[in-house]
């Protein structure tokens, strides 16, 4: 069964349509990337999948659950998705610690000592074990943005989504960051990621979903994306052209 | 009039320290209580529920552009009757000007705290509420353990300038004399005809207490510049 299935979502801003007709479907283990020009509604679709996003038309699906249903317990849902966001958010009056455990005690009951050590765990993970007392605001951005990677992990989600995680950083970090994630996608973690970088999805893609205007236009395997690029949409082949040309 | 005779205030220090108390518990009653009705009237403000936003906002711009001594003349004569209609006693319960004052004034004050906790919250990134709500959050847990203390830091230095304006303003209360600190004063300054004396003393306390707790905010205003 597709951990995501997505079925002709729409969505508009008043008149203006950001989504539409969108349809794919990520399967478990999958590591999604979600490319295209600024305001193609990139971010949109993934943040339909927890719920963040309400649309107007179609259906999306996590784990066989449907988002938009009535009797959805969308908090549920969403524990069980993580979510790592371009300006990170973390939340800056609690300690790195407190931000791993606070989800984890008050959504998922999970006892003090049990969400302390799962999030040490994690920390040490991603490297910042030693930075557990500290307040976000004394972090680099690399370091905030690992916090948050591991922030999302500490709730087991069984989806991950990316949006835009290494665009507000910079470009020295960007690969600290990046590693944690191809590090993650060769676990067997199911990703769908927004981002530029095409590196990484180059690395670690399974597949690579192209879109443009609201609309999904190319969602190819990696290697007819990258190794193909003369079957692709005009579209397509003028936007990487640019991203590939450095 | 004579030479200052500091005396009497010396003699009636125990008698003012009575009407000193009562303002410093209507300040801080008031402002605990307005804080509290504040934030509920700010959430209903803020609710994407349509009828309950309106009401709070009615009720807020009716309490801001009513002047606050109208509002202490009108709890004070509706109090009781409200109070009797509710237990249904045959008379009119004596509330007292001291309790119907404390009531009024945690009931006026909310509207004006409404305003700034809404400014507050309006003040925390929405992204923050994504995150919150992306965690598994609901409504309730992502505004008392994400937005609410993110909002209260960043307002706290206006908090406590409503609170000295609010700590100047319990004066008021003399109209329905309840014995706060001026009426106490007033009341010592006729029967002993010493009115220059109290009503100096008085206003020195008050400069002394709102020259320190302005002192107080600009520290605080300080220190939040840093953190952000």
């Amino acid at each position: 069964m597709a951990m995501i299935e997505m079925r002709g979502v729409s969505k508009w801003f008043g008149d203006f349509r950001v989504l539409d007709g969108c349809t794919t479907r990520v399967e478990k283990g999958d590591v999604v990337v979600v490319c295209g020009p600024s305001g193609s509604g990139k971010s949109t679709l993934i943040k339909t999948v927890n719920g963040l996003e309400p649309f107007q038309e179609g259906e999306v699906r996590v784990d066989g659950v449907s988002v938009a249903a009535r009797g959805t317990d969308l908090t549920r849902l969403r524990s069980r998705v993580g979510m790592v966001f371009q300006h990170f958010e973390l939340f800056p009056h609690l300690t790195v610690l407190r931000n791993l455990t606070l989800a984890q005690e008050r959504v998922l009951r999970r006892s003090r000592a049990e969400a302390d050590a799962k999030a040490l765990a994690l920390l040490e993970r991603v490297g910042l074990r030693d930075q557990a007392a500290k307040h976000p605001g004394q972090l680099s951005g690399g370091q905030q943005q690992r916090v948050a990677i591991a922030r999302a992990l500490s709730m087991d989600p069984v989806v991950m989504l990316f949006d835009e995680p290494t665009s507000a950083l910079d470009p020295e970090m960007v690969s600290e960051v990046l590693d944690v994630m191809v590090g993650l996608a060769r676990e067997g973690m199911t990703m769908m990621v927004v981002t530029h970088e095409m590196g990484f999805a180059r690395q670690v893609a399974s597949r690579v979903i192209f879109m443009d205007q609201g609309r999904i236009v190319e969602d190819v395997a990696k290697d007819a994306f990258f190794g193909a690029p003369q079957e692709r949409s005009p579209r397509a082949q003028q936007f990487l052209s640019k991203v590939l040309a450095h | 009039m004579t030479d200052l005779d500091l005396g009497v205030i010396a003699t009636a220090l125990p008698y003012l320290w009575k009407g000193f108390a009562y303002t410093l518990e209507l300040t801080v009653t008031a402002a605990l209580g307005g804080i509290f009705f504040g934030t509920l009237l700010a959430l209903a403000r803020l609710s994407g529920t349509r009828p309950l936003a309106l009401a709070a906002a009615g009720y807020v711009n009716l309490m801001r552009s009513v002047p606050l001594v109208l509002v202490i003349f009108w709890f004070y004569f509706l109090v009781p009757l409200i109070l009797q209609g509710i237990t249904g006693a045959e008379r009119p319960p004596a509330v007292g000007a001291e309790r119907t004052a404390i009531v009024t004034f945690i009931l006026f004050e909310a509207a004006y705290f409404c305003e700034i906790v809404r400014a507050g919250i309006q003040s925390v990134p929405r992204g923050q509420v994504h995150a919150a709500h992306a965690l598994g959050l609901g409504y309730a847990q992502t505004m008392r353990l994400v937005v609410l203390p993110q909002a209260f830091r960043n307002m706290l230095p206006v908090l406590l300038t409503q609170t000295i304006v609010l700590f100047q303003d319990t004066s008021l209360v003399y109209v329905i004399s309840a014995t706060d600190f001026v009426g106490a004063a007033a009341k010592v300054a006729q029967r002993d005809s010493r009115l220059v004396e109290m009503y100096l003393f008085v206003a020195l306390v008050y400069l002394a207490i709102c020259l320190l707790l302005s002192q107080l905010v600009r520290r605080l205003q300080r220190r939040a510049a840093v953190v952000r």
